[in-house]
């Protein structure tokens, strides 16, 4: 902890004064030169966190000397040295510390805060009695008497708003996490302002309350701050326990704080308002700056907003808040983000988001529906969208980390996995107990303050406090806290000893390890960086590695025989997107990197790639931060605070103008299909969501059908009704009528070629019922059914003719993809046709045996596949370049797309719900470097016809001793990448080959660990706990349908799940590849959480064994496409009847697709757990119904891989199958 | 196996120059003799065939080219290559020419298992579009030319 301060103090002094300006400044657009822009950020900052840096300077510089230090400790604290810079730069932590000390009472923050150089006229209105909305206000005032009048309206409603969330508690927290985030944003500059900053402040704030609590005077006043800024509520109870965060108390969270660690709180409420403040002023600054500002800001607020969201309330009060207020026009764009930005809030900021849920789950969802709601209005164009799509998927988030588990999401913030991470958590204590120790110094105020610094700081903060010579008190808290991680991690991404995981390095016996499977769901590892960086990294659901730790040499990787890879999921829904629109995207010379957190700045003017190291000019456009109006701060670019953006391009990323979207329906009309009826439920689709396809004006669609003659359908303006014109000759397609009609395809499909030629860019949705048998792409069948079950040898899982591959391409070429729907209850040969989706960046859809009437649930699950599917969203002509650290290479590519070059992916689509698997090689040493980085960016034409790119970072450590890069495997990601690469070789090799090879990783992997980390020799097998399920994953693998033997498979079935190993991103995959099962007769709200207005309890998780399978009980088990209840035979009447609606287990109906809706507590519990898990992915899955002793259980029995099979070993055979090869 | 095994690791063009080298030595004014100067020439041009592919395979490395254009091209050659070889092999067996045909048997193996074992594709050719970005098979084929 001790670092020492030193000279850095002084540039930190120097760097403070012009950054409190620049951080309180969101507007980037304001034309002000900076000089004005200080002005402005002094007041601003006043009011908001911005603020607090203002008076951190002069708090700093003269009254506390240990302040000034601090920032000096803080860069030194630095570990990277690339982060010094920034750190230094950033550190505008000192303002919150610096309100914290002005603020000993209430009054006395705001004080503080205004009392900051500029804040005194502000702190005159201020001193009012309402410190919420006065506060608010005066900031407002300030800024509004300040040099910019478009501030005031920012300030304004926030100020509304604050109100507005007193009357609502939610909205609170909201804001409060919003100023957080942007708290963060604006001090540090190297934090990724978004969310994390904030979510540690309140974990932090959490685990510190206790500590806090103990600065008395602190909390009462901050308490005030905390419920002026927020709320009145609040403020008259300010004392809302924790319990009300499980309540629907959004804002209790900040309440609860408030009390016990208000001072904190109210730090962080401060700041958040003056993010808030900051970021709305910035907003309207951004619409006053016709140009760069406006992306800029929106980059901001969103964050704030975003992380929330949809289920958070907070980040959707402040984003809410924001574009109500200030952006009007701004909203236009906005809109756009807010439909990206939810979900990448709940990605990136998970950890923040988890936090506030943790904080103040319930009340954020049901609060923050209402907000969120007003902010729709408010957005306007945004809203809607924006709002509809990410509240589910914040929920998922809220609920996931948040909801059930406070404790592990607050500490824990993205990946709280099973082994709650220890540094997360220990990092908030030890803040806390530093804030109170600081606190004697600086008085109660300054305790609330450092937990803000802390969060905002992070790692850095916590090195450098203790090294402040003020702090004696510091020393202590390390050795008695956690600290030591926090040190480690602060001192180097890579820490070793000191703190590692000593959780995920723990050797489990796993032959007597009965229970492998948490009870709780498994979260990603979090890279073992230093806190800062772990803020700024990219959200595990959009970015993962399968080893978080990078080894430093290929021969280090091959002694641990794990696969190295990535997996992506680019284009998620993201709740949160900080959208830039720049005239300038700045990108590495050499490699053409885009500009991201985890460059080094050398200078002002020069930053250094963190990829190929190349030093490059700052360009003088970026030198003006729009987001803080300030000059001089290039790594306080939105750019450079984020680790996922989006930029608006311009013409030069564009081949040419963007295209018009075309959506072309290619239907079946055979016999067969209309023997089916699917006709009739795409239609009806279709008509329903005619509205919602994604596409602007100029958006066309077509319809072709085809039987043995394709049909085209004139749809031209001007036609009383539609015509249709017959082509029999199959072999020479021509178009009958160019202009009239969108387009066609057949079985045949030299016509789709004809026809491409006439499609700007677009998709082909073909819906096929039965095997080709006709044209150039007749096929023949392929399977041999005797030979389904057989163990032996698996033929014919590659295509038959390339046909439909050259198809493809062409399609790809004139970046066109084709979707394919396969309805067909007999053999299709899915392998070959599969080809048309798999290179042209398609998707593919099998539902066998499809019928209308015959099989209702296959319908129901039609009708909401093509729901989604049509309304999701769309990018076109897109490419992903995949770049990463000198010394890694891209190896090989999984998912669907055309690879073009050595990086580069071309998609002629790319949607939501595609995931991609790139395995890496080390090709040189990394020993020159701790950090290497990956950086994917996706160019595409958004339907709006805009051309952007997204960008997401990752970075990583790089280790040099085994036992840490098995300390750092991510065992989900590892066993997704093995399952693209098992795909791979039963294509290219045997289906026994990938089943060998499956099962050598595990045998390698826990060979080589046994042999070279771990010191036990037991006679069990011995696998570091962060392995520990990867036997079992594996063993679920080999019983997937993919790979399966030994048990009937259909050819299209097996061909079928392997497509969708390789296009599923990882979260879908894992529920398919390992079920998750849960008891569900016994719900009860213990640990539930709440989303939107719901309570969803969590049953935990249940092994995958018939053991656990009690006849009393009633099961869901979520295979991701399919749920199955099963319901034993002695299930409790009382259930049944409750649930199911039937008076005993014998009436129970043989198929039964779904739970009535009955007005008892066990049917909402079940029915809110059931929607709960719906809502949490694309594809809403069928329901199942299945009772013991029914014949379909079956069906649900096959996904039990821990029990024996009459072809496959049981888990505990498997293990001793492994440990024999081991022992070998 | 083993040999065609082997086989693969040398490099072609260092075959192909030796037959070259070994048939200009052997010249006379025979059937096996206009066997010789045939191959001579014919070496040749598969010289010329396997720098032509290592130079596209490199373009295809360093992003040049797009991987399509390059197996049309490619594709083509491949059988031609493959054929004139197998042209020389037969015109040394008729000229009973047995050590030179030995020495050449293996290379011929290696091309026949090569062509069985191409991915399913209408053309002739061996490379497919789609999967010669794929590090190993790109790594493999760039050997080829000269490993």
């Amino acid at each position: 902890m001790s670092a020492p301060s030193g000279s850095p103090h002084a540039t930190a002094g120097a760097r403070t004064p012009p950054r409190p300006g620049v951080a309180v400044a969101p507007a980037a657009l304001a034309s002000s030169g900076p000089a004005p822009a200080r002005q402005n950020g002094p007041a601003q900052s006043q009011m908001q966190v911005p603020s607090g840096h203002g008076l951190h300077h002069q708090n700093y510089v003269a009254p506390s000397g240990p302040y000034s230090l601090e920032p000096g400790k803080l860069a030194s604290s630095l570990p990277d040295g690339q982060c010094n810079d920034y750190y230094s730069g950033l550190y505008t932590l000192p303002a919150q510390k610096v309100a914290t000390p002005g603020a000993a009472s209430h009054t006395g923050a705001q004080q503080v805060y205004c009392g900051g150089p500029p804040a005194p006229p502000l702190l005159g209105t201020l001193p009012g009695p309402v410190p919420g909305a006065t506060v608010a206000a005066s900031h407002m005032h300030t800024s509004a008497s300040q040099p910019y009048p478009s501030f005031v309206n920012y300030y304004s409603s926030p100020t509304i708003y604050t109100a507005s969330s007193s009357a609502a508690s939610q909205g609170f927290p909201a804001t409060c996490h919003y100023g957080v985030s942007a708290v963060s944003n604006a001090v540090h500059p190297s934090v990724s302002y978004s969310s994390l900053p904030p979510g540690d402040p309140y974990t932090q704030v959490f685990t510190s309350q206790s500590a806090l609590a103990t600065g008395p005077g602190r909390k009462g006043s901050f308490p005030g701050q905390n419920a002026a800024p927020s709320r009145p509520s609040a403020l008259a109870a300010p004392l809302p326990p924790q319990h009300l965060q499980q309540q629907s108390l959004a804002g209790y969270s900040a309440l609860s704080w408030s009390v016990p660690g208000l001072p904190p709180t109210q730090d962080k409420l401060i700041r958040n308002h003056s993010g808030p403040l900051a970021s709305a002023s910035s907003s309207p600054a951004n619409p006053v700056a016709d140009s760069l500002a406006g992306p800029s800001m929106q980059n901001a607020p969103p964050p704030r907003s975003s992380p929330v969201v949809s289920t958070a309330l907070p980040g959707a009060l402040s984003t809410r808040v924001l574009p109500a207020g200030k952006h009007p026009g701004e909203l236009v764009a906005l809109g756009a983000q807010p439909q990206e930005l939810p979900p990448q809030k709940g990605m990136q900021y998970g950890d923040y988001v988890n936090n506030q849920a943790s904080s103040a789950p319930t009340p954020l969802s049901s609060a923050s529906d209402d907000e969120e709601e007003e902010e729709d209005e408010e957005a306007g164009v945004d809203s809607s969208s924006t709002t509809s799509s990410a509240s589910p998927v914040p929920n998922s988030y809220d609920v996931l980390e948040g909801g059930g588990y406070p404790d592990m999401h607050s500490s824990s913030a993205s990946s709280p996995a099973p082994d709650p991470v220890p540094e997360p958590q220990p990092v908030p204590t030890p803040t806390a107990p530093q804030s109170a120790k600081v606190a004697k110094p600086f008085g109660h105020s300054y305790p609330a303050l450092q937990p803000g610094y802390q969060n905002a700081a992070a790692p850095p903060t916590s090195g450098v406090q203790p090294g402040a010579v003020p702090y004696a008190a510091f020393q202590q808290y390390p050795q008695q806290y956690p600290g030591v991680n926090q040190l480690s991690s602060s001192l180097g991404g890579l820490s070793l000893q000191s703190s590692p995981q000593p959780e995920s390095l723990r050797p489990v016996n796993l032959t007597q390890e009965k229970d492998v499977l948490p009870p709780t769901p498994i979260w990603a590892p979090v890279p073992n960086l230093n806190l800062d960086l772990k803020k700024l990294n990219c959200s595990p659901d959009s970015f993962r590695c399968t080893l978080t730790n990078i080894p430093q040499t290929q021969a280090l990787l091959n002694k641990a025989k794990l696969p190295l890879g990535l997996l992506l999921h680019p284009f998620r829904d993201l709740t949160q997107l900080p959208v830039i629109t720049s005239n300038i995207i700045v990108r590495c010379r050499s490699c053409r990197t885009y500009i991201n957190p985890f460059v080094s700045f050398i200078d002002q003017r020069r930053w250094k790639c963190n990829l190929c190291y190349r030093v490059n000019d700052v360009p003088e456009e970026f030198m003006y931060n729009p987001l803080t109006r300030s000059y001089g701060e290039p790594h306080k670019r939105p750019e450079v605070q984020n680790s996922t953006v989006e930029f608006i391009a311009s013409s030069d990323y564009m081949l040419r103008p963007p295209q018009a979207a075309v959506y072309l329906f290619v239907l079946d009309v055979s016999h067969n299909a209309v023997e089916a009826g699917y006709l009739t439920v795409l239609c009806q689709s279709l008509l329903e969501n005619l509205d919602k396809l994604p596409g602007d004006s100029r958006t066309r669609i077509g319809f072709m059908t085809f039987d043995s003659t394709i049909h085209f359908y004139n749809l031209q303006e001007g036609l009383s009704q539609p015509q249709m014109l017959i082509v029999s000759d199959i072999d020479d397609v021509f178009l009958p009528t160019p202009d009239g009609l969108l387009v066609n395809l057949y079985e045949s499909k030299e016509l789709i070629k004809v026809l491409l030629n006439a499609l700007p860019s677009g998709r082909v949705s073909v819906f096929q019922t039965q095997l080709p048998s006709l044209g150039a792409g007749l096929l023949q069948s392929r399977e041999d059914p005797n030979q389904r079950s057989s163990t032996k040898v698996v033929q014919h899982l590659g295509p038959a003719t390339d046909f439909y591959k050259k198809l493809a391409l062409d399609c790809s070429g004139q970046q066109t993809a084709m979707d394919l729907f396969l309805l067909s209850s007999q053999y299709s040969d899915l392998a070959s046709l599969a080809c048309m989706s798999k290179y042209s960046a398609g998707c593919i859809y099998y539902y066998p045996s499809f019928h209308c009437t015959h099989n209702p649930s296959q319908a129901e699950k039609l009708q909401k596949d093509l729901k989604r599917y049509l309304t999701r969203k769309i990018g076109f002509e897109a490419v992903m370049r995949i770049r990463c650290t000198k010394g890694l290479s891209m190896h090989t590519f999984h998912g669907n797309f055309f690879v073009r070059s050595t990086d580069l992916l071309s998609l002629a689509n790319i949607n939501p719900d595609a995931g991609f698997a790139v395995q890496l090689s080390i090709e040189e040493s990394l020993t020159d470097t701790s950090l290497v980085c990956f950086q994917t960016a996706l160019l595409y034409t958004s339907s709006k016809g805009e051309r952007r790119i997204r960008v997401h970072t990752l970075c990583l450590p790089v280790v040099s001793s085994l036992a840490e890069v098995y300390a750092g495997v991510d065992v989900q990601a590892a066993i997704c990448l093995l399952a693209n690469m098992a795909v791979d070789r039963s294509v290219s090799s045997s289906l026994s080959d990938a089943r060998d090879a499956l099962v050598n990783a595990v045998v390698d992997s826990l060979s080589a660990y046994g042999s070279a980390v771990s010191n036990f020799q037991h006679s069990g097998l011995i696998a570091p706990a962060s392995l520990k399920l990867f036997p079992l994953y594996v063993l679920a693998l080999l019983k997937q349908k993919a790979f399966r033997t030994g048990t009937s498979t259909r050819l299209d079935d097996r061909v079928y799940a392997m497509c969708q190993i390789k296009s599923q991103p990882l979260v879908h995959l894992m529920k398919m590849i390992h079920p998750n099962l849960y008891r569900i007769d016994r719900l009860t709200d213990e640990g539930a959480i709440h989303v939107s207005d719901r309570v969803v309890p969590q049953p935990p998780l249940q092994k995958l064994s018939a053991e656990r399978l009690t006849r009393e009980g009633a099961f869901l088990m979520d295979c991701g496409s399919v749920f199955y209840i099963w319901i034993g035979k002695s299930c409790d009447n009382n259930f049944i009847e409750d649930v199911l609606g039937y008076p005993n287990f014998a009436s129970i109906p043989q198929k039964m697709t779904y739970l009535p809706d009955l007005d008892t507590l066990s049917s909402e519990r079940t029915r809110s757990f059931v929607a709960w898990l719906r809502d949490s992915r694309p594809l809403s899955p069928v329901l199942h119904v299945v009772k013991d002793e029914s014949p379909a259980k079956a069906e649900f029995f096959q996904h039990l891989v821990e029990d024996r099979t009459e072809a496959a070993f049981s888990y505990y055979e498997f293990l001793v199958h492994v440990q024999r090869h081991i022992c070998k | 196996m083993d040999r065609t095994r082997q086989k693969k690791k040398k490099k072609k063009i260092y075959i192909y120059i030796y037959i070259y080298i070994y048939i200009y030595h052997t010249k006379a004014f025979t059937f096996a003799a206009f066997c010789s100067m045939q191959a001579l020439l014919l070496t040749a041009a598969l010289i010329f065939f396997a720098i032509w592919h290592i130079l596209a395979f490199d373009e295809l490395k360093t992003d040049y080219k797009n991987p399509i254009d390059q197996c049309n091209t490619l594709n083509p050659l491949v059988l031609s290559e493959y054929l004139i070889h197998a042209f020389f092999c037969t015109m040394f067996l008729y000229a009973a020419k047995w050590l030179t045909l030995g020495l050449n048997m293996p290379l011929l193996a290696y091309h026949i298992w090569r062509y069985i074992s191409r991915p399913v594709m209408s053309g002739p050719g061996l490379y497919d579009p789609t999967t010669i970005m794929n590090a190993d098979i790109l790594a493999y084929c760039q050997k080829e030319g000269c490993s």
